[in-house]
C-alpha cells in the first residue's frame, strides 16, 4: 500500500496501483490513473465503460468480466481492446478505481 | 524478474467440452493480459471451429473417470452410456459455466478473434475429415500446414491441449 497525490487528493493504492477506496474516485483521478497504465487521454467511450464498471462494482462487489462488459456496457470487444490496449478488463478496472477483477473471463 | 510471455500458440486437439474450453479460456485470458495469441485446431479439436458443431460440444460421460453426478458421486460407466446422458451432463455443465460468465464456443471464439487472436485450422486434419473452407466458422483466419504453424509460432510459447 502506498499513498499518492492525484488531482489534489491523497489516494491510497495497492502494490499494483489499484485504488483501495473506490469512493474517493472522480473523473480527474481517473485521468491520472489512466496515465499510470499508458493511456494519455480519456474520451466519452472510456467513461461509458468506466461508469458501467463502477455501477457493476457497487451492485455486486466485483468488477464485470470482459464478456459482461462487451455484452452490457454498449462497447464491443474490438472497441474495448482499442480503448484499453493490452488488457481491457484489468486496465479499465484500475482506471475506474475499483478492485482488480477476480474472474478468469 | 524473468522475461514476460509475449506470444502464445495454443493447439486444441480434442473435441470434447473439457478438451476445447481450457484452450479457449487460456487464449482469452492471454489476450486480456496483453499477450499475443494464435490458436491451432487439429484432429477432433476442429469441431470447435466448424460452423455445424461448434456450439454442440459435449462432455464424455463414458471413459471419463472424473465424471460426477449432481451431488458429487462418481458416475458409473453404464449410467454414462444411457442415450442422452452426455447431452444432459453437457447442458448441466454449460449452465454452471454460464454462471461464471463462460460463453458458448461461438461467442468465446468471437471474443478471441475481436481481441486480436488468430485462429487457424490444421490442413492434415481438414483433409482427413474431408472438410473444406466452407465448413469453417467465418472467423477462422486460414488453414495451415504443420510447417506454416511453426513459422507463425515464431517467438511463441506453444501450449498443447
Amino acid at each position: 500500500m502506498s499513498v499518492v497525490e492525484m488531482a489534489g487528493v491523497s489516494v491510497e493504492v495497492d502494490a499494483e496501483g489499484f485504488m483501495v477506496d473506490h469512493t474517493q474516485w472522480n473523473e480527474d483521478i481517473a485521468r491520472e490513473l489512466a496515465k499510470t497504465v499508458g493511456i494519455d487521454e480519456l474520451n466519452d467511450k472510456h467513461f461509458q465503460v468506466l461508469n458501467f464498471m463502477r455501477k457493476e462494482f457497487e451492485e455486486k462487489g466485483t468488477g464485470p468480466s470482459l464478456r459482461k462488459l462487451k455484452n452490457e456496457s454498449g462497447v464491443n470487444t474490438k472497441e474495448l481492446y482499442a480503448l484499453f490496449p493490452k488488457g481491457p478488463a484489468k486496465k479499465a478496472a484500475l482506471i475506474a478505481g475499483i478492485a482488480k477483477p477476480v474472474g478468469c473471463i | 524478474m524473468s522475461e514476460p510471455i509475449k506470444r502464445v500458440s495454443i493447439i486444441v486437439s480434442k473435441g470434447s467440452l473439457d478438451g476445447v474450453y481450457p484452450g479457449l479460456i487460456m487464449a482469452n485470458g492471454a489476450l486480456m493480459e496483453g499477450i499475443e495469441v494464435m490458436m491451432f485446431f487439429t484432429f477432433f479439436g476442429l469441431d470447435a471451429i466448424i460452423e455445424k458443431t461448434m456450439d454442440k460440444i459435449k462432455v464424455a460421460t463414458v471413459g471419463n473417470p472424473a465424471m460426477r453426478m449432481p451431488g458429487g458421486l462418481p458416475m458409473p460407466t453404464l449410467l454414462g452410456a444411457i442415450p442422452g446422458m452426455s447431452a444432459f451432463a453437457s447442458s448441466m455443465m454449460m449452465k454452471e459455466m454460464e454462471n461464471l460468465d463462460i460463453p458458448p464456443v461461438s461467442e468465446f471464439l468471437e471474443m478471441i478473434h475481436d481481441g486480436g487472436g488468430e485462429i487457424y485450422a490444421c490442413k492434415a486434419a481438414m483433409d482427413m475429415f474431408h472438410l473444406g473452407e466452407k465448413d469453417l466458422w467465418e472467423g477462422v483466419d486460414s488453414i495451415l500446414t504443420v510447417g506454416d504453424f511453426y513459422e507463425k509460432s515464431a517467438g511463441a510459447q506453444i501450449i498443447f491441449t
